[in-house]
């Protein structure tokens, strides 16, 4: 640590840190308006000149010089303030000061500066006004507007976007007095590189750059800030959602520097993807069916009946005539609640959720091994790994924030490997690209595992140490020599060792993965694989070095710890063993329930074959999200009693019998827990619409009206109880997660929390490894369907668009449903880029727009599964993990031909 | 001989290649102690010490180091370094050579004016010829662990990317926006590495001082300013154009050798410069007085100073990069109150504040075209005070009374 004294107070700084960020950390405001802790510094503004040595040197700026030991720093002087006095008057000058009609009024630095130094508006003179009606970037955009007559050229925007988004869409155009900020060739913001992240927005000092939909609805000094947890992805990023309390309104979302999770960043989703709140088409009044339609009902007369047909069902049918849908989108305490509505209540284990969707067969493969399902490092911990080894994981689209980190890894030098059938941003940036075929993943992992023993690149004290079942898993890697596996994957053998040897090599390497891993019918081999790959080397247990799986919905975690699954109990506590039944059964005050229960999949059979009668959805929609659509939807008509918990009149919702309207994530108190494992706490904003409940409330109701009451005053008791329950999160209270929340396992009170996993031990004990056969994926391509369809994610939507659909911005950038194929493939096909096409498969067809490039191999060809009406899912297979029952979505056999004429190459998608 | 040449001038008497077989005769060290004892400093106008600047980029650790020769030459009213390239070339590229050796350089860039695009085939000739005489490429002059190319970029059109740093930005590819500092470009420069940026005279001179010894170079000019000078003179004169004098020399003197004796006053330095009125001719044009890269414009008699002064803001609002408060608007203003001044509407009281603001672009700008480019209009208000006061409508009716 240095020390310095700054206006004669002491003051420590880190070396390498400058004079303005020890000033800001010891809460010294040294006045600025381009510095910002996350960009480099530039020295634009000019206003952050300080004294270095005494009153009469001459001034240095604080943002650039850097703190040196014993250095004396004085930031205000007559002579200082006069200098900032006049460049605050140069900068009014040229500013449209309308303070009375910007919404930045109260949240904006230049008018704290000019008030606080006194600077004249009208020194020289009243403003000029430009041109009438500048047109400029933004003019058409629907998200972000640029004013340039209340920019002061600081930079931030431009800087943010090259430097940590690293999308380069911005720069300045011009010099002097002329610059601006301008995308390159001035094109429309939604056809340059723009990802509307909003970084621009959220790192601009005044209200020059801002959201186009929050235009007059709330100056900054009329908003409440309420901070929360974001509610899509599973990174967990924390943002304040600014609310209008008078409209009962969300105008805007901002973030903070330095949080754990994003430090202040947030992808266009978090940004921008609150519109769905106050959607006129939110659901505000239960609704119960009436021949083909609906008639509101008071939640009475709902509950009621919701309450006397689960239980007839239960007492005729027994336990597995009733399935529970519980919510990967909903808190922990509502995932707790429904699990216990399902265990108490109703006396069923056939409880599941979304995570047989996408990362099921990351708890079963990882608990297999390790003993716990988890992201086993923080995010934070990213930007210090020296070799990222990313397969199957799209991070800078399908978890942006990771990706950010990520990016910052790459911008201090770590090396990049990058497995996927895609090319994606990653993938372009890698130092190392596999471009393997979908499904060959074991075939990749099993041919570097075999190369780095072959080498005795593997870490031999780690294994004779911390693992268990080493020789067979040796001999099991007999026949996977680089060169075959080089052939199946479709690759070159060179890339295999080189990625191998980095990745052993790597002081310290991580693994990432997502749904290109989970979501094929060997999704849990694949897991159990990459463990493997890290145990082998050691590669875990550290810092910045583990097997990161991104969870791909904001509370898959938290939904998976509280239970919301057959065969586990809250906190992954075997439903089997005799000591935590006891447990549960003396917390709960009934007998549990015995029968094994289905997973989701095995819900939607049942019901088709009348096994279930009964289907209880909360927050869910099984009719989009699960493969084979057609067969879904005639297994839902089948069911006696379908119950929605919902926010809008989903696809599924069109079936139920009753319709029970729930509150989003801002209108209800809560905890999530994201993928690092960190509880965070989400808080009420606005008041749901109409009649509509928190989903907690909901579900007392339905238990209580089965017969099995549920009393909680709040989120806050629902916590209590199941932190009492589950070890990991016992050390946990409302109070205690306040702040930054907790990453489990938090056994006690004074625990601070798990920032990596694995440290000196296993949660099993010894590392097991499992010798893993490669499996090929379950529908080759053949004459008839001779392309490879492989599904996934993109930035601007969300899962099945719900919520994502409504985002002005999103849809503006991504109207529809496309479909990328390879320039070679298209043109044996005859399809040209922007045409429309049909893709068919053996279960249907669907409609799309051809995106030629050069993104996906040859042989595939990959869609996006957000759209409802070009459903992606009408094609995809219904072949299944055996372990998990997770779908194959990353690959069946397909065909694709074109349907109309080509239209004008549009740019939907950026092309990179 | 270059019409443009006015006396004769000792490039002209100095055999290319002569000064680059001499240095290559010497060591690395030896070289740069050879040029710190002729005590040059850069011609570029900021007067650095060319061995201090070698020394600096001569010990940076890197794998690969880079010598620039600035041939941006915007100055207004300066044009010494276009005669240099066009006449003599060969001087040029000598001192680059010199220079890349004696700080371990691999590649020398020599940045072009947009405007000298004209110069380019030529420039293009004497380089195929140095590297077909083995003065490039592999095994420069027979050393064998001595390998250099030269290339030539070409300029953005824009007087701020003289600067070095704006320089080096424009040259990777950026906007032509200076660096802050430090780091330094001996230490962080193009591409990140160890790069020494000099001017095409000082180069030149450079080649001449080891073809005729430190000593000979040291013998001229003062003890702070050492050597011969070129100067680029315009203006209200009877024989404008380029002059070889010795540093040191008067105004006085040199208006005289120009046909300029009855000058106004003189701005030294180009539009940045400072504006010596008629009292102050005894003054030394040198590093410890006067510096200047060379820029001498002559103003007449019968000239308007406010107009000179408006001629010079107008450059500069218009050249201003943007990048920083002060002069991306303390340059328009300062001309505003020039029109403001012109039309009588300017108050004693205003013009303090455009004084002031000069002074704040002066010490918070961030390069040295903000930092100076208020100096002429403030060295006129200072020095020709009756002739700014008349514009001022109360000075001037105090003054009839
Ligand atoms: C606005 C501005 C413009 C400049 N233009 C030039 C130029 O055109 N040519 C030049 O040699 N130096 C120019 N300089 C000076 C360079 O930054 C640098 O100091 C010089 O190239 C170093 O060479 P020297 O040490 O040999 O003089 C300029 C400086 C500033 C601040
Ligand atoms: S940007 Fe700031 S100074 Fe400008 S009008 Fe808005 S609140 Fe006022
Ligand atoms: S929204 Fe993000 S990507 Fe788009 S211009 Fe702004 S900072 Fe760049
Ligand atoms: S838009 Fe905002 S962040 Fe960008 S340069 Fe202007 S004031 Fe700065
Ligand atoms: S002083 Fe002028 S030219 Fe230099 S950085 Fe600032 S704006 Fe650019
Ligand atoms: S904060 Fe230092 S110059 Fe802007």
């Amino acid at each position: 640590m240095i020390r310095l004294t700054i206006d004669y107070r002491e003051v420590q700084a880190r070396p390498g840190q400058t004079i303005m960020e020890a000033a800001l950390a010891a809460g010294i405001e040294v006045p600025h308006l381009c510095h910002d802790p996350r960009l480099s510094p530039v020295g634009a503004c000019r206003l952050c000149q300080v004294h270095v040595g005494g009153i009469d040197r001459a001034p240095v700026l604080a943002c650039i010089t850097q703190a040196s030991e014993g250095m004396t720093v004085i930031t205000e002087s007559p002579e200082l303030a006069a200098r900032r006095k006049a460049i605050l008057e140069l900068l009014l000058s040229e500013h449209r000061v309308a303070c009375t009609t910007c919404d930045a009024d109260g949240g904006c630095v230049l008018q704290d500066l000019a008030y606080r130094y006194g600077a004249d508006e009208w020194l020289y003179g009243a403003y000029q006004h430009g041109e009438p009606v500048a047109l400029n970037y933004t003019s058409e955009n629907r998200g972000i507007e640029y004013d340039a007559e209340k920019c002061v050229r600081c930079g931030r925007c431009v800087r943010f976007c090259d430097e940590v988004q690293m999308a380069s869409a911005i720069t300045f155009d011009g010099r002097g007095i002329a610059m601006k900020v301008n995308t390159a060739h001035g094109r429309p913001l939604h056809q340059s590189d723009c990802e509307l992240c909003g970084g621009c927005i959220r790192v601009c000092p005044t209200g020059a750059m801002r959201e186009r939909a929050a235009m007059g609805l709330g100056r900054a000094k009329d908003l409440a800030a309420v901070r929360t947890t974001c509610t899509y992805c599973g990174v967990g990023c924390q943002m304040d959602l600014q609310v209008n309390r008078r409209l009962n309104r969300i105008v805007r979302v901002t973030s903070a520097p330095g949080l754990p999770v994003n430090d202040g960043h947030l992808c266009v989703k978090g940004h921008f993807g609150f519109e769905f709140v106050n959607s006129p088409e939110r659901l505000t009044d239960p609704l119960i069916r009436e021949g083909d339609g609906f008639r509101t009902a008071s939640w009475d007369e709902a509950i009621g009946l919701v309450g006397s047909r689960l239980r007839q069902i239960r007492d005729r049918g027994g336990p597995e005539a009733l399935a529970f849908m519980s919510s990967c989108r909903c808190t922990n305490e509502e995932n707790y609640l429904m699990q216990k509505l399902a265990r108490a209540a109703a006396s069923t284990n056939n409880v599941d959720q979304c995570a047989t969707t996408c990362h099921a067969p990351t708890v079963a493969g990882l608990a297999a091994a390790f003993g716990s399902g988890a992201m086993t490092n923080s995010t934070r911990e990213i930007r210090d790994c020296r070799v990222m080894f990313v397969i199957g994981c799209n991070a800078t689209e399908a978890h942006p924030i990771v990706g950010l980190e990520m990016k910052r890894a790459l911008r201090s030098g770590a090396t990049l490997i990058v497995c996927d059938p895609r090319r994606t941003w990653l993938a372009d940036h890698a130092h190392i690209f596999i471009q393997h075929r979908p499904g060959s993943d074991n075939m990749l992992i099993n041919a570097m595992m075999s190369h780095i023993v072959g080498q005795g690149l593997y870490d031999r004290k780690f294994v004779a140490e911390r693992c268990e079942d080493f020789d067979a898993f040796r001999e099991g890697l007999g026949g996977y020599t680089v060169e075959k596996a080089a052939r199946y994957c479709g690759v070159e053998p060179g890339l295999i060792r080189q990625a191998a040897e980095l990745y052993a090599r790597g002081a310290p390497s991580g693994i990432f993965y997502t749904l290109g891993i989970t979501e094929h019918s060997c999704g849990t081999d694949n897991v159990k694989n990459l463990a493997n790959l890290a145990m082998l080397c050691g590669q875990i247990g550290k810092p910045s070095s583990g097997i990161n799986p991104l969870r791909g919905q904001n509370n898959v975690q938290g939904g998976c710890d509280m239970g919301a699954m057959p065969h586990r109990l809250p906190g992954y506590q075997d439903w089997k063993d005799p000591v935590s039944r006891e447990k549960f059964q003396k917390a709960w005050g009934v007998k549990l329930p015995e029968n094994s229960g289905g997973r989701v999949t095995h819900f939607i059979e049942r019901a088709g074959n009348g096994e279930v009668k009964a289907l209880y959805v909360m927050g869910e929609d099984p009719v989009m999200s699960e493969p084979n659509q057609t067969k879904v939807i005639a297994h839902l008509r089948k069911l006696d009693f379908l119950v929605c918990q919902e926010i809008f009149m989903s696809e599924t919702a069109r079936l139920a019998h009753v319709i029970l309207p729930g509150a989003c994530f801002a209108e209800k108190d809560g905890t999530f827990t994201c993928s690092e494992r960190r509880v965070q706490r989400i808080r009420r904003a606005v008041a749901p619409p109409g009649r509509a409940r928190p989903d907690w409330e909901i579900l007392c109701s339905v238990s209580t009206a089965m017969g099995y009451p549920m009393n909680y005053p709040g989120p806050a008791e629902v916590f209590a109880e199941l932190a009492s329950l589950m070890p990991s999160y016992a050390g946990m209270n409302y109070a205690r997660l306040e702040g930054d929340g907790l990453q489990w396992p938090c056994p006690t009170a004074e625990h601070p929390g798990t920032r990596f996993l694995h440290e000196g031990k296993f949660t099993r004990g010894k590392g097991l490894f499992h010798s893993i056969a490669f499996q090929p994926q379950k529908e080759e391509p053949d004459a008839e369907y001779p392309l490879i369809l492989s599904t996934g994610r993109t930035l601007y939507h969300y899962n099945v668009g719900t919520m994502t659909r409504r985002m002005a911005v999103a849809t503006q950038k991504q109207p529809r449903n496309f479909v990328e194929i390879h320039e070679d493939a298209a043109a044996r096909y005859g399809i040209r880029d922007g045409q429309e096409v049909v893709v068919r498969s053996r279960r249907g067809r669907t409609t799309a727009r051809a995106a030629v490039g050069r993104k996906v191999r040859p042989d595939t060809i990959w869609m996006p599964f957000h759209f409802v009406e070009e459903s992606a899912n009408a094609l995809t297979i219904d072949a299944f993990d055996p372990v998990t029952a997770t779908a194959e979505y990353k690959c069946c056999a397909a065909r694709i031909e074109p349907s109309g004429p080509p239209e004008a190459a549009s740019r939907q998608q950026p092309s990179r | 001989m270059n019409s443009s040449i006015k006396n004769a001038l000792t490039f002209s008497t100095v055999e290319p290649s002569g000064g680059l077989r001499a240095a290559m005769d010497k060591g690395r060290a030896e070289i740069i102690a050879e040029v710190r004892a002729s005590g040059i400093r850069g011609r570029g106008g900021a007067g650095f010490p060319t061995s201090v600047k070698w020394n600096l980029a001569a010990a940076a650790k890197s794998d690969r180091k880079f010598v620039v020769c600035n041939a941006d030459e915007g100055e207004p009213g300066t044009f010494k370094d276009r005669v240099i390239l066009s006449e003599y070339a060969g001087l040029v590229f000598d001192g680059m050579t010199i220079a890349a050796y004696a700080i371990g350089a691999t590649t020398g860039i020599l940045y072009l004016r947009a405007e000298y695009t004209y110069l380019r085939e030529h420039l293009e000739k004497v380089l195929a010829e140095r590297r077909a005489k083995g003065l490039l490429g592999q095994g420069v002059c027979g050393k064998d662990d001595f390998e250099l190319d030269i290339q030539i970029r070409m300029g953005a059109g824009a007087y701020i990317c003289g600067e070095e740093t704006a320089l080096i930005e424009s040259m990777e590819g950026q906007r032509g926006e200076p660096r802050n500092r430090p780091p330094f470009p001996v230490d962080t420069g193009f591409t990140g590495r160890p790069t020494a940026v000099n001017n095409v005279e000082t180069l030149a001179w450079v080649a001449c001082i080891f073809a005729r010894g430190a000593d000979w170079f040291k013998s001229v000019g003062t003890g702070k300013s050492a050597g011969l000078k070129l100067f680029s003179v315009s203006g209200d004169c009877k024989a404008p154009g380029v002059y070889e004098f010795p540093m040191g020399i008067t105004v006085a003197s040199l208006l005289e050798a120009v046909g300029g004796q009855d000058a106004k006053a003189v701005q030294i330095g180009g539009a940045s410069g400072y504006c010596v009125p008629a009292g102050e001719f005894t003054r030394t044009i040198a590093y410890e007085d006067i510096a200047t890269g060379g820029s001498i414009i002559v103003i007449g008699r019968e000239r308007d100073m406010l107009k000179v002064a408006e001629n010079f803001m107008e450059f500069f609002a218009d050249e201003s990069c943007g990048q920083c408060t002060p002069c991306r608007l303390g340059n328009g203003k300062l001309l505003e109150g020039i029109h403001l001044l012109q039309q009588g509407r300017c108050s004693m009281q205003y013009l303090r504040e455009l004084c002031s603001l000069g002074e704040t672009m002066q010490l918070a700008s961030k390069c040295g075209l903000g930092q100076s480019s208020p100096n002429a209009l403030l060295s006129i208000v200072k020095h020709f005070q009756s002739e700014i006061m008349g514009r001022i409508p109360a000075a001037a009716a105090a003054a009839r009374e």
